[in-house]
């Protein structure tokens, strides 16, 4: 029998923003699907976004829900975690949004390895906005702000929530749409931060200016640069070179923010 | 049985003040010269089950303390210059959200980093209009440590009662001095908690209007499921573009507040009933002006002192009444004058009007005050 996504959807909320072709669905369908094998209770979990395509999706999602500002999204949901520990909090949110408005409350949110799961889908560009480069843009691409090619060097998500400190960070992509669930309902068990990268792509604004012929094209392309972590070991770094790890990238049992903090109360307590 | 009393700073007096109010969250980033309201709630809200956290910057700290409220608690931030500035983005997101919050602005001199160990009065016009898009303000302006314990619990009041955030805005020197304080009694001060929705969770609506201009707000975590966004919205919190809904949205939020300014309005008056001229003024200034009007009325002045407690909403009536009573109204504020600006507004040229400004970090003395004043009449 097919999966039921709709116990999951708010009633008359769909069709949802998100072009034709756009990995997002996919991402969003992993996602109800990793909550719904953890059990999250819908009163007892927090969705939480910042602005963007990606950020839409808590709006769809029968949970509570807190569609926040641009970049902020980290920021809010630490404060709804500290303030009711006994609650799921998920994070979802696009690249730009993420890593460079947000860069800063993403790194920290990380850092504090505060208890929460944070699903970034990483599809290289400013989609709402037109197709505007972003931090995850590769360099020399095509953007309605880098005609000429990008300049910019990129950020390696993954690597930048490891080095920040998150204790769980895995990556996959939206052609692996059977992964994505299963890395979601990982980094929602492990206890403090987990970052789920989800690299997939906008064909309205991204492919159409960097001559992907199709959505099949832009999805081929997921499937061939995907290497799982555990063959990486076997390869060599000529075969390595364009490819992106996915898996688990990382995994660490370290103190919780929120268990820490509960620790801080009890030293106050008894001063 | 006699009361508690203390010799407390200004911002220590902030920080019970909002114990007192019932705050249990409180999210900061550290600034000269706010700095202190968070040490204080650092090692006091951790002992009450409450919760202190520092966040990596501003925007931050705003964004935690909206996120604490949406499930339940009574949130607090502290801030000065660039920070209120920096703050301003999620301002306008708790206005529209509408999300109780209270922000407390110790106020510099500026723009940029200025003089940070330095008074000024120089984020009062901020206050109103510093976050984008149209909305309403509540700012409260005390000017003793009493009165910052007191505004500040009123602030708390303010911000569940209505449902918004409320400014309270003190300049440095309020900040930093130390006065002695009596600690109110349980129970003594009003402390008011936001409305509870009263229907079945299926029914609920976030901006359900049936229930009035300011609609009943369930906690995250309990038995409520809802939507917030930063969105123009529907009463069922979800987006919407409807022209209709949009303008009723817009023109209700800052509807609540027009509508409930006797019960937002705070004033203090100072032989104002004979007064010839009256100085406006406001937090520290307002010391250095009553001194100002008992020295005036030595020398045979009918002179009189308007302070309002609540800056915004601008009390408009009463300060309209008063030009129309008096020769002159004088407006000492620490800043290139920016209250007055409401003043002329409202006086509508019915009596003179004349300002007395510093921004070179000292506080204004009474001795200017009486001179402007001669000056005018």
């Amino acid at each position: 029998m097919a999966y039921d996504y709709e116990k999951s959807i708010r009633p008359g909320k769909l069709p949802h923003i998100w072009c034709p072709g756009c990995g997002h669905g996919i991402a969003m369908k992993g996602l109800i699907r990793a909550m719904d094998t953890c059990g999250l209770e819908k009163n007892n979990t927090a969705v939480v976004s910042g602005i963007g395509c990606a950020s839409r999706m808590p709006g769809y999602l029968d949970f509570c829900t807190l569609h926040t500002a641009h970049g902020r999204a980290a920021a809010f949901a630490t404060g709804v975690k500290m303030a009711k520990p006994e609650m799921n909090v998920i994070v979802v949110g696009g690249d730009g949004d993420g890593t460079a408005i947000g860069g800063n409350h993403f790194i920290h949110a990380c850092r504090r390895n505060i208890d929460m799961t944070y699903v970034i889908l990483n599809n290289s560009i400013y989609g709402m906005t037109g197709g505007q480069f972003s931090p995850c843009t590769p360099t020399g691409a095509k953007a309605s702000t880098t005609v000429y090619g990008n300049p910019d060097p990129t950020f390696d998500i993954s690597k930048l929530a490891i080095g920040a400190g998150a204790s769980f960070v895995a990556r996959t992509t939206s052609f692996h749409a059977t992964q994505i669930d299963k890395l979601i309902a990982e980094g929602i068990k492990h206890k403090g931060m987990s970052v789920i990268e989800v690299l997939d792509d906008c064909p309205t604004t991204y492919g159409r200016r960097n001559k992907f012929r199709s959505v099949v094209d832009m999805m081929k392309r997921l499937k061939d640069i995907a290497v799982p972590v555990a063959a990486a070991g076997k390869m060599t770094a000529e075969q390595l070179e364009g490819k992106v790890l996915t898996g688990v990238l990382y995994k660490e049992d370290k103190p919780e923010y929120c268990e820490q903090y509960a620790q801080v109360i009890a030293r106050a307590k008894g001063a | 049985m006699a009361k508690k009393v203390a010799l407390l700073q200004g911002n220590d007096a902030c920080a019970q003040g909002a114990l007192y109010a019932g705050c249990t969250f409180f999210g900061g980033y550290p600034i000269t010269p706010s700095t202190e309201v968070a040490e204080v709630l650092s090692v006091e809200l951790p002992k009450r089950n409450g919760k202190f956290i520092q966040m990596e910057d501003e925007i931050g700290a705003m964004a935690s303390i909206i996120g604490a409220s949406l499930t339940g608690q009574k949130v607090l931030t502290a801030t000065s210059g660039p920070g209120i500035s920096l703050k301003q983005e999620l301002i306008g997101y708790a206005c529209i959200a509408e999300i109780p919050c209270v922000i407390i602005n110790v106020m510099r001199g500026g723009p940029s980093t200025g003089m940070p160990t330095g008074p000024g009065q120089s984020d009062v016009q901020q206050a109103k209009w510093g976050t984008h898009g149209d909305h309403a303000a509540i700012a409260l302006a005390p000017a003793s440590c009493q009165e910052i314990f007191s505004e500040t619990v009123r602030a708390f009041n303010l911000a569940e009662k209505y449902r918004m955030p409320v400014q309270v805005i003190y300049d440095e020197i309020v900040g930093h001095m130390r006065e002695r304080i009596e600690f109110p009694e349980p129970g003594e001060l009003e402390v008011i908690d936001r409305t509870a929705p009263s229907v079945a969770p299926e029914d609920y609506k976030p901006f359900d209007t049936s229930f009035g201009d300011v609609p009943p707000l369930a906690a995250f975590g309990s038995d409520y499921r809802f939507h917030v966004t930063g969105l123009n919205k529907a009463a069922d919190g979800f987006p919407t573009t409807k022209a209709e809904l949009v303008d009723d949205e817009q023109r209700r939020q800052i509807r609540k507040v027009d509508a409930a300014q006797p019960d937002i309005e705070s004033n203090d008056e100072y032989l104002t009933d004979d007064a010839e001229v009256v100085i406006f003024a406001y937090g520290s200034t307002a010391r250095s002006a009553r001194y100002a009007v008992n020295e005036l009325r030595k020398e045979g002045i009918k002179a009189g002192l308007f302070r309002p407690i609540t800056l915004w909403p601008f009390p408009e009536k009463r300060v309209a009444e008063l030009a129309g009573q008096v020769k002159a109204i004088v407006v000492p504020e620490l800043n290139l004058g920016q209250m007055i600006l409401e003043v002329e507004r409202v006086a509508k040229n019915a009596c003179a009007l004349a300002g007395v400004n510093r921004v070179d970090g000292e506080p204004i003395n009474p001795g200017q005050i009486m001179d402007q004043v001669k000056e005018v009449l």
